[in-house]
Protein backbone atom coordinates (compact mmCIF):
# COMPACT_ATOMS: atom_id res chain seq x y z
CA UNK A 1 0.00 0.00 0.00
CA UNK A 2 1.57 3.27 -1.10
CA UNK A 3 0.52 6.86 -0.61
CA UNK A 4 -1.61 6.80 -3.77
CA UNK A 5 -3.54 3.84 -2.34
CA UNK A 6 -4.00 5.70 0.93
CA UNK A 7 -5.32 8.78 -0.86
CA UNK A 8 -7.61 6.57 -2.93
CA UNK A 9 -8.99 4.84 0.18
CA UNK A 10 -9.59 8.20 1.86
CA UNK A 11 -11.51 9.50 -1.15
CA UNK A 12 -13.49 6.31 -1.61
CA UNK A 13 -14.53 6.40 2.05
CA UNK A 14 -16.20 9.74 1.60
CA UNK A 15 -18.13 8.38 -1.38
CA UNK A 16 -18.28 8.56 -5.16
CA UNK A 17 -20.99 10.22 -7.22
CA UNK A 18 -23.70 8.02 -8.71
CA UNK A 19 -23.14 8.65 -12.41
CA UNK A 20 -22.23 6.68 -15.51
CA UNK A 21 -18.45 6.91 -14.97
CA UNK A 22 -18.02 7.38 -11.21
CA UNK A 23 -14.25 6.82 -11.18
CA UNK A 24 -13.21 9.37 -13.81
CA UNK A 25 -12.97 12.39 -11.56
CA UNK A 26 -11.11 10.61 -8.77
CA UNK A 27 -8.68 9.09 -11.25
CA UNK A 28 -7.95 12.51 -12.71
CA UNK A 29 -7.45 14.04 -9.25
CA UNK A 30 -4.89 11.33 -8.43
CA UNK A 31 -3.22 11.59 -11.83
CA UNK A 32 -4.15 8.02 -12.68
CA UNK A 33 -5.92 6.52 -15.66
CA UNK A 34 -9.27 4.93 -14.82
CA UNK A 35 -7.73 1.53 -15.61
CA UNK A 36 -4.91 2.12 -13.12
CA UNK A 37 -7.38 3.23 -10.48
CA UNK A 38 -9.57 0.16 -11.05
CA UNK A 39 -6.61 -2.18 -10.78
CA UNK A 40 -5.55 -0.50 -7.52
CA UNK A 41 -9.09 -0.78 -6.19
CA UNK A 42 -9.28 -4.44 -7.25
CA UNK A 43 -5.97 -5.14 -5.53
CA UNK A 44 -7.15 -3.48 -2.30
CA UNK A 45 -10.24 -5.68 -2.44
CA UNK A 46 -8.20 -8.82 -3.23
CA UNK A 47 -5.83 -8.02 -0.36
CA UNK A 48 -8.89 -7.58 1.85
CA UNK A 49 -7.88 -4.07 2.84
CA UNK A 50 -11.35 -3.13 1.66
CA UNK A 51 -14.31 -5.46 2.11
CA UNK A 52 -16.22 -4.10 -0.86
CA UNK A 53 -16.93 -1.07 -2.97
CA UNK A 54 -20.62 -0.31 -2.91
CA UNK A 55 -23.56 1.28 -1.16
CA UNK A 56 -23.54 2.15 2.53
CA UNK A 57 -27.15 1.75 3.56
CA UNK A 58 -29.03 3.46 6.30
CA UNK A 59 -30.58 0.31 7.75
CA UNK A 60 -33.32 2.11 9.65
CA UNK A 61 -34.45 4.06 6.60
CA UNK A 62 -34.53 0.86 4.59
CA UNK A 63 -37.03 -0.30 7.19
CA UNK A 64 -34.48 -2.64 8.68
CA UNK A 65 -32.79 -2.89 12.01
CA UNK A 66 -29.15 -2.74 13.00
CA UNK A 67 -28.16 -3.41 16.54
CA UNK A 68 -24.96 -3.86 18.48
CA UNK A 69 -25.31 -6.87 20.75
CA UNK A 70 -23.15 -8.31 23.45
CA UNK A 71 -23.10 -11.48 25.48
CA UNK A 72 -21.01 -13.04 28.19
CA UNK A 73 -19.56 -16.27 26.81
CA UNK A 74 -17.87 -18.65 29.26
CA UNK A 75 -14.20 -19.04 28.29
CA UNK A 76 -14.46 -22.77 27.67
CA UNK A 77 -17.42 -22.31 25.32
CA UNK A 78 -16.23 -19.17 23.57
CA UNK A 79 -15.33 -20.67 20.20
CA UNK A 80 -18.42 -22.81 20.07
CA UNK A 81 -20.67 -19.81 20.78
CA UNK A 82 -18.76 -17.60 18.33
CA UNK A 83 -19.35 -20.20 15.65
CA UNK A 84 -23.06 -20.43 16.26
CA UNK A 85 -23.41 -16.64 16.33
CA UNK A 86 -21.42 -16.24 13.10
CA UNK A 87 -23.51 -18.87 11.35
CA UNK A 88 -26.39 -16.36 11.28
CA UNK A 89 -26.31 -14.45 7.99
CA UNK A 90 -27.83 -11.54 9.92
CA UNK A 91 -24.66 -11.18 11.98
CA UNK A 92 -22.38 -8.70 10.24
CA UNK A 93 -19.45 -8.31 12.64
CA UNK A 94 -18.26 -10.24 15.62
CA UNK A 95 -15.42 -9.15 17.88
CA UNK A 96 -13.99 -10.62 21.02
CA UNK A 97 -13.52 -7.86 23.60
CA UNK A 98 -11.91 -7.78 27.01
CA UNK A 99 -14.86 -7.26 29.32
CA UNK A 100 -17.34 -9.39 31.24
CA UNK A 101 -19.42 -8.98 28.09
CA UNK A 102 -16.75 -10.53 25.89
CA UNK A 103 -18.51 -11.14 22.58
CA UNK A 104 -19.75 -8.15 20.59
CA UNK A 105 -21.60 -8.49 17.32
CA UNK A 106 -23.86 -6.56 14.99
CA UNK A 107 -27.24 -7.92 13.95
CA UNK A 108 -28.59 -6.41 10.74
CA UNK A 109 -31.97 -7.43 9.40
CA UNK A 110 -34.46 -6.33 6.83
CA UNK A 111 -37.19 -5.97 9.43
CA UNK A 112 -37.02 -5.07 13.14
CA UNK A 113 -38.96 -8.19 14.21
CA UNK A 114 -36.35 -10.37 12.53
CA UNK A 115 -33.63 -8.86 14.72
CA UNK A 116 -35.59 -9.74 17.84
CA UNK A 117 -36.08 -13.28 16.51
CA UNK A 118 -32.37 -13.70 15.73
CA UNK A 119 -31.45 -12.44 19.19
CA UNK A 120 -33.92 -14.82 20.83
CA UNK A 121 -32.55 -17.71 18.81
CA UNK A 122 -28.97 -16.87 19.75
CA UNK A 123 -30.01 -16.76 23.40
CA UNK A 124 -31.69 -20.14 23.17
CA UNK A 125 -28.83 -21.79 21.30
CA UNK A 126 -26.05 -20.32 23.44
CA UNK A 127 -27.79 -20.25 26.80
CA UNK A 128 -26.42 -16.71 27.23
CA UNK A 129 -28.42 -13.54 27.68
CA UNK A 130 -27.95 -11.16 24.74
CA UNK A 131 -27.84 -7.45 25.55
CA UNK A 132 -28.88 -5.48 22.50
CA UNK A 133 -27.97 -1.83 22.20
CA UNK A 134 -29.37 -0.26 19.04
CA UNK A 135 -27.98 3.17 18.30
CA UNK A 136 -30.08 6.11 19.41
CA UNK A 137 -27.94 8.86 17.97
CA UNK A 138 -24.99 8.84 15.59
CA UNK A 139 -22.03 11.20 15.52
CA UNK A 140 -20.07 10.17 12.43
CA UNK A 141 -16.59 10.65 11.07
CA UNK A 142 -14.71 8.39 8.64
CA UNK A 143 -11.26 7.01 9.27
CA UNK A 144 -8.76 9.18 7.46
CA UNK A 145 -5.49 7.44 6.77
CA UNK A 146 -2.19 9.20 7.05
CA UNK A 147 -0.80 9.55 3.53
CA UNK B 1 -40.18 6.32 0.70
CA UNK B 2 -41.64 2.94 -0.18
CA UNK B 3 -39.38 0.47 -1.94
CA UNK B 4 -40.69 -1.05 -5.13
CA UNK B 5 -39.94 -4.64 -6.13
CA UNK B 6 -37.54 -3.23 -8.65
CA UNK B 7 -35.72 -1.26 -5.91
CA UNK B 8 -35.39 -4.42 -3.87
CA UNK B 9 -33.93 -6.28 -6.83
CA UNK B 10 -31.53 -3.43 -7.38
CA UNK B 11 -30.46 -3.33 -3.72
CA UNK B 12 -30.03 -7.11 -3.69
CA UNK B 13 -27.83 -6.85 -6.77
CA UNK B 14 -25.49 -4.22 -5.35
CA UNK B 15 -25.40 -4.83 -1.60
CA UNK B 16 -22.46 -7.20 -1.87
CA UNK B 17 -20.52 -4.60 -3.84
CA UNK B 18 -20.45 -3.01 -7.27
CA UNK B 19 -18.41 -4.46 -10.12
CA UNK B 20 -14.99 -2.82 -10.30
CA UNK B 21 -15.30 -1.51 -13.85
CA UNK B 22 -15.37 1.94 -15.42
CA UNK B 23 -19.16 1.82 -15.84
CA UNK B 24 -20.46 -0.20 -12.88
CA UNK B 25 -24.07 0.90 -13.23
CA UNK B 26 -24.17 -0.22 -16.86
CA UNK B 27 -22.98 -3.64 -15.70
CA UNK B 28 -25.70 -3.80 -13.02
CA UNK B 29 -28.30 -2.61 -15.53
CA UNK B 30 -27.36 -5.42 -17.92
CA UNK B 31 -27.80 -7.95 -15.11
CA UNK B 32 -31.24 -6.64 -14.19
CA UNK B 33 -32.54 -5.96 -17.66
CA UNK B 34 -32.83 -2.23 -16.95
CA UNK B 35 -31.20 0.69 -18.70
CA UNK B 36 -28.13 2.31 -17.21
CA UNK B 37 -30.05 5.58 -16.88
CA UNK B 38 -32.82 3.86 -14.93
CA UNK B 39 -30.34 2.32 -12.52
CA UNK B 40 -28.55 5.62 -11.97
CA UNK B 41 -31.77 7.60 -11.54
CA UNK B 42 -33.14 5.10 -9.03
CA UNK B 43 -29.92 4.98 -7.02
CA UNK B 44 -29.73 8.77 -6.97
CA UNK B 45 -33.26 8.81 -5.61
CA UNK B 46 -32.42 6.20 -2.94
CA UNK B 47 -29.41 8.30 -2.01
CA UNK B 48 -31.28 11.60 -1.82
CA UNK B 49 -33.94 9.91 0.32
CA UNK B 50 -31.14 8.84 2.67
CA UNK B 51 -31.59 5.08 2.24
CA UNK B 52 -28.15 4.95 0.72
CA UNK B 53 -25.72 7.10 2.69
CA UNK B 54 -23.02 6.97 0.03
CA UNK B 55 -21.29 4.78 -2.53
CA UNK B 56 -18.01 4.06 -0.87
CA UNK B 57 -15.79 1.48 0.69
CA UNK B 58 -15.57 -0.42 3.95
CA UNK B 59 -12.01 -0.46 5.24
CA UNK B 60 -10.68 -3.38 7.23
CA UNK B 61 -8.66 -1.48 9.74
CA UNK B 62 -6.59 -4.47 10.72
CA UNK B 63 -5.38 -5.10 7.20
CA UNK B 64 -3.95 -1.57 7.32
CA UNK B 65 -2.00 -2.25 10.47
CA UNK B 66 -4.58 -0.56 12.70
CA UNK B 67 -4.53 -3.60 14.91
CA UNK B 68 -5.51 -1.93 18.15
CA UNK B 69 -9.21 -1.28 18.03
CA UNK B 70 -10.69 0.17 21.19
CA UNK B 71 -14.33 0.63 21.93
CA UNK B 72 -14.38 3.38 24.52
CA UNK B 73 -17.64 3.55 26.41
CA UNK B 74 -18.81 6.34 28.70
CA UNK B 75 -21.55 6.71 31.26
CA UNK B 76 -22.68 10.22 30.44
CA UNK B 77 -25.58 12.05 32.05
CA UNK B 78 -28.43 11.99 29.54
CA UNK B 79 -28.53 15.77 29.29
CA UNK B 80 -24.83 15.82 28.39
CA UNK B 81 -24.73 13.05 25.79
CA UNK B 82 -25.15 15.25 22.77
CA UNK B 83 -22.45 17.70 23.82
CA UNK B 84 -19.92 15.01 24.77
CA UNK B 85 -20.79 12.95 21.69
CA UNK B 86 -20.06 15.98 19.53
CA UNK B 87 -16.72 16.55 21.26
CA UNK B 88 -15.63 12.95 20.78
CA UNK B 89 -16.80 12.86 17.16
CA UNK B 90 -14.62 15.87 16.47
CA UNK B 91 -11.47 13.98 17.43
CA UNK B 92 -9.55 12.79 14.40
CA UNK B 93 -8.83 9.34 15.85
CA UNK B 94 -12.49 8.62 16.63
CA UNK B 95 -14.08 6.70 13.77
CA UNK B 96 -17.60 6.12 15.08
CA UNK B 97 -19.55 7.65 17.91
CA UNK B 98 -23.00 6.47 18.97
CA UNK B 99 -25.44 6.95 21.78
CA UNK B 100 -26.90 3.59 22.85
CA UNK B 101 -29.21 2.48 25.67
CA UNK B 102 -27.82 1.36 29.02
CA UNK B 103 -28.57 -2.21 30.06
CA UNK B 104 -28.55 -2.00 33.83
CA UNK B 105 -27.28 -3.51 36.01
CA UNK B 106 -24.95 -5.30 33.57
CA UNK B 107 -24.05 -2.33 31.39
CA UNK B 108 -24.05 1.29 32.55
CA UNK B 109 -22.52 2.98 29.48
CA UNK B 110 -24.56 5.02 27.01
CA UNK B 111 -21.98 6.66 24.73
CA UNK B 112 -19.77 4.48 22.52
CA UNK B 113 -16.87 5.51 20.35
CA UNK B 114 -14.32 3.57 18.33
CA UNK B 115 -10.67 4.46 18.25
CA UNK B 116 -8.27 2.66 15.92
CA UNK B 117 -4.52 2.78 16.23
CA UNK B 118 -1.46 0.76 15.43
CA UNK B 119 -0.78 -0.26 19.03
CA UNK B 120 -2.67 -0.40 22.28
CA UNK B 121 -0.23 1.93 24.00
CA UNK B 122 -0.73 4.71 21.45
CA UNK B 123 -4.52 4.28 21.59
CA UNK B 124 -4.47 4.52 25.38
CA UNK B 125 -2.31 7.62 25.18
CA UNK B 126 -4.76 9.22 22.74
CA UNK B 127 -7.65 8.44 25.08
CA UNK B 128 -5.82 10.09 27.99
CA UNK B 129 -5.16 13.15 25.85
CA UNK B 130 -8.82 13.40 24.83
CA UNK B 131 -9.92 13.09 28.46
CA UNK B 132 -7.51 15.79 29.60
CA UNK B 133 -8.24 18.11 26.69
CA UNK B 134 -12.01 18.04 27.12
CA UNK B 135 -12.05 17.70 30.91
CA UNK B 136 -13.78 14.31 30.91
CA UNK B 137 -12.00 12.97 34.00
CA UNK B 138 -15.21 12.66 36.02
CA UNK B 139 -17.11 10.58 33.49
CA UNK B 140 -17.04 6.85 34.23
CA UNK B 141 -15.65 4.99 31.24
CA UNK B 142 -14.25 1.69 30.13
CA UNK B 143 -11.90 0.79 27.28
CA UNK B 144 -12.65 -2.50 25.52
CA UNK B 145 -9.93 -3.62 23.17
CA UNK B 146 -10.83 -6.26 20.65
CA UNK B 147 -9.17 -9.62 20.57
CA UNK B 148 -10.03 -11.91 17.73
CA UNK B 149 -11.97 -10.56 14.81
CA UNK B 150 -14.32 -13.28 13.68
CA UNK B 151 -16.35 -11.65 11.04
CA UNK B 152 -16.30 -8.32 9.29
CA UNK B 153 -18.33 -7.52 6.24
CA UNK B 154 -20.99 -5.11 5.17
CA UNK B 155 -24.43 -5.84 6.49
CA UNK B 156 -26.74 -7.47 3.99
CA UNK B 157 -30.33 -6.40 3.96
CA UNK B 158 -32.03 -8.36 1.26
CA UNK B 159 -31.83 -12.06 0.42
CA UNK B 160 -28.65 -12.64 2.35
CA UNK B 161 -26.40 -15.37 1.03
CA UNK B 162 -25.04 -18.05 3.32
CA UNK B 163 -21.40 -17.26 3.20
CA UNK B 164 -19.73 -17.06 6.58
CA UNK B 165 -16.40 -15.34 6.78
CA UNK B 166 -13.92 -16.36 9.42
CA UNK B 167 -11.23 -13.74 9.48
CA UNK B 168 -8.01 -14.65 11.21
CA UNK B 169 -5.92 -11.59 11.69
CA UNK B 170 -3.66 -9.82 14.11
CA UNK B 171 -4.56 -9.82 17.76
CA UNK B 172 -5.17 -6.24 18.84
Amino acid sequence: MDSVDAKLVNILQTGLPVCARPFDEVAASLDLSVEELLSRLQRLLDDKVLTRFGPMFNAEKLGGALSLCALQAPADRYDEIAELVNAFTEVAHNYERDHLLNMWFVVATEQPQQAAAVIREIEQMSGCQVYDMPKQEEYFIGLQLTV
Amino acid sequence: MVLTDSDRELIAAIQGGLPVVAKPYAAIAAQLDLSEDEVIARLQLLQSAGLIKRMGVVVRHRALGYCANAMVVWDVEDAEVERIGGLLAGESCVTLCYQRPRRLPMWRYNLFCMIHGRERSSVLRRIEQIIAFHGLEDIARSVLFSGRDFKQRGARYIEPDNKVEMVKSCHG
